[in-house]
């Protein structure tokens, strides 16, 4: 099995040490109360915080690329999703519009949602683009901070199997999830945060 | 002509305007008066001790001396600029963000106008060098204050936005232009208003002085518009420095918002 993200003593002054083997194409499924580490696992990853200790993609250091390189490769998505123009299209630099609409449509967001203001969408709507603009680049890791949180249930399904299809494909992710049935339906490897300390679960 | 002096005769008259806003506060219990009093006193005492502090270091005519007066001013002014945003850096950034943005405009723009148009005789005069460092000093103030208001103000706002674009790969400069942007408009916004409003709404205060000090009004009119440009030269850089500064101490070696910064 080929390593694709390798996690070494990787701590910060709140959370950790932490170790991690997330082979390619797997998942590794997070759980834990708020509040124990689990954003700041991912954020620290994505090195959006400070942290010391190593992490390496397919064999390279992190300390080696640039820092927006490196989360072009590991692409972290966060449970609130951010947006910073006014309409949804414009947060979408280098796709097409077709890749786009394909994308939002296998997740049940309808295509004319793409030009209208960000201010006009719902929670779920907004989550499920904001994984749309992340998947489009198709990095090889994805650090996923509850995906489906504000999601219904046929949503979730939807994702889920986008995730799969993904995974097949050898992206490997890193989800972080408050459901323990999606942890066991998407998770190969499980873990359980308790107090900035992973252990196996 | 020469100017009018003043007799302090002349100056107790125009104290009766004072008196009769204390006594209006008191018959329409305005519960002003007290404010007003504390207000006109502080205004008579500061300025006559400026008046004499000027008055001494005209009398040196030492460079040395001239130099450090304007450092002093900058240095309040730095003062200003760090206390007015109502977020904060930890430490003294803010301080420093505000010196070095208020001294490098005024400095820049003072001493171009010193050495090109004014041209004194030797060019750090201080008749010419301390009152025009003071007021680019307030507009500068005024610019790099707004400036870093804003910026520290919409950071904390955008900072889902900003870090959605960090985490998809934009650079840390790409994220937060938008902000920087803002916040240099807000900060040239006092000196376009004051540009487009001189003459007309208001007499701008240099040409008025000039004017009772009985200068022709154009040679007035010319003194202020060379003055307009500098301020708007001065506010342009200061809002520049000011909102850059401020935009590179929220980051680090790794292109990461730093937010961990502010207080």
């Amino acid at each position: 099995m080929q390593t694709a993200l390798l996690v070494k003593r990787l701590r910060s002054a709140f959370a950790g040490p932490f170790e991690l083997n997330l082979t390619k194409g797997a998942c590794a499924a997070i759980t834990g109360p708020s509040g124990s580490g689990k954003s700041l696992f991912l954020r620290m990853i994505a090195d959006l915080d400070p942290s010391e200790g190593e992490v390496w993609l397919n064999g390279r250091a992190r300390a080696s690329m640039p820092a927006p390189e490196w989360r072009r490769q590991a692409t972290y998505v966060s449970a609130e999703s951010g947006w910073w123009a006014d309409r949804v299209i414009e947060h979408f630099a280098a796709s097409t519009r077709g890749e786009i609409a394909a994308l939002s449509a296998r997740l049940g967001v309808r295509a004319d949602l793409l030009d209208a203001p960000v201010a006009q969408l719902s929670t779920g709507e907004k989550q499920r683009l904001a994984l749309v603009r992340a998947l489009l680049p198709d990095p090889p890791i994805l650090l996923l901070d509850e995906p489906t949180g504000p999601l219904d249930e046929d949503s979730v399904i939807r994702v889920e199997a986008l995730l799969r299809e993904r995974m097949t494909a050898g992206t490997s992710i890193l989800l972080v999830t408050h459901n323990p049935a999606q942890a066991e339906r998407l998770g190969v490897q499980r873990y359980r945060m308790m107090a900035g300390q992973m252990e196996t679960a | 002509m020469t100017p009018i002096l003043l007799t302090p005769i002349d100056i107790a008259i125009a104290a009766i305007l004072i008196v009769l806003d204390a006594v209006l506060s008191i018959w329409l219990k305005l519960h002003l008066h007290r404010q007003l009093a504390l207000a006109a006193a502080r205004m008579v005492v500061q300025l006559v001790a400026v008046g004499y502090v000027l008055r001494f270091i005209f009398s040196l005519n030492n460079p040395a001396a001239t130099l450090l007066l304007i450092l002093v001013m900058v240095l309040v002014a730095a003062r200003e600029v760090a206390a007015r945003p109502e977020r904060r850096f930890k430490g003294s950034s803010n301080l420093l963000i505000g010196a070095i943005s208020v001294g490098f405009a005024t400095f820049v723009t003072a001493i171009l106008a010193l050495t090109t148009a004014i041209r004194p005789e030797p060019w750090f005069d201080p008749h010419y060098a301390i009152p025009l460092a003071g007021i680019i000093l307030g507009n500068v103030l005024n610019a790099a204050s707004l400036s870093l208001d804003s910026f520290l103000g919409s950071v904390r706002r955008e900072r889902p936005g900003i870090e959605a674009r960090l985490a998809l790969g934009d650079s840390y400069r790409e994220a937060i232009a938008p902000l920087v942007r803002e916040a240099i408009r807000r900060g040239l916004l006092p000196i376009i208003n004051q540009m487009s409003a001189a003459g007309i709404v208001t007499l701008p205060g240099i040409m008025t002085g000039q004017i009772l000090a009985g200068l022709d009004p154009l040679e007035a009119v010319k003194y202020q518009i060379l003055l307009m440009f500098l301020l708007s030269g001065g506010s342009g850089l200061s809002a520049l420095a000011a909102s850059y500064l401020a935009a590179w101490r929220l980051t680090d070696e790794r292109q990461r918002l730093r937010l961990d910064r502010l207080q």
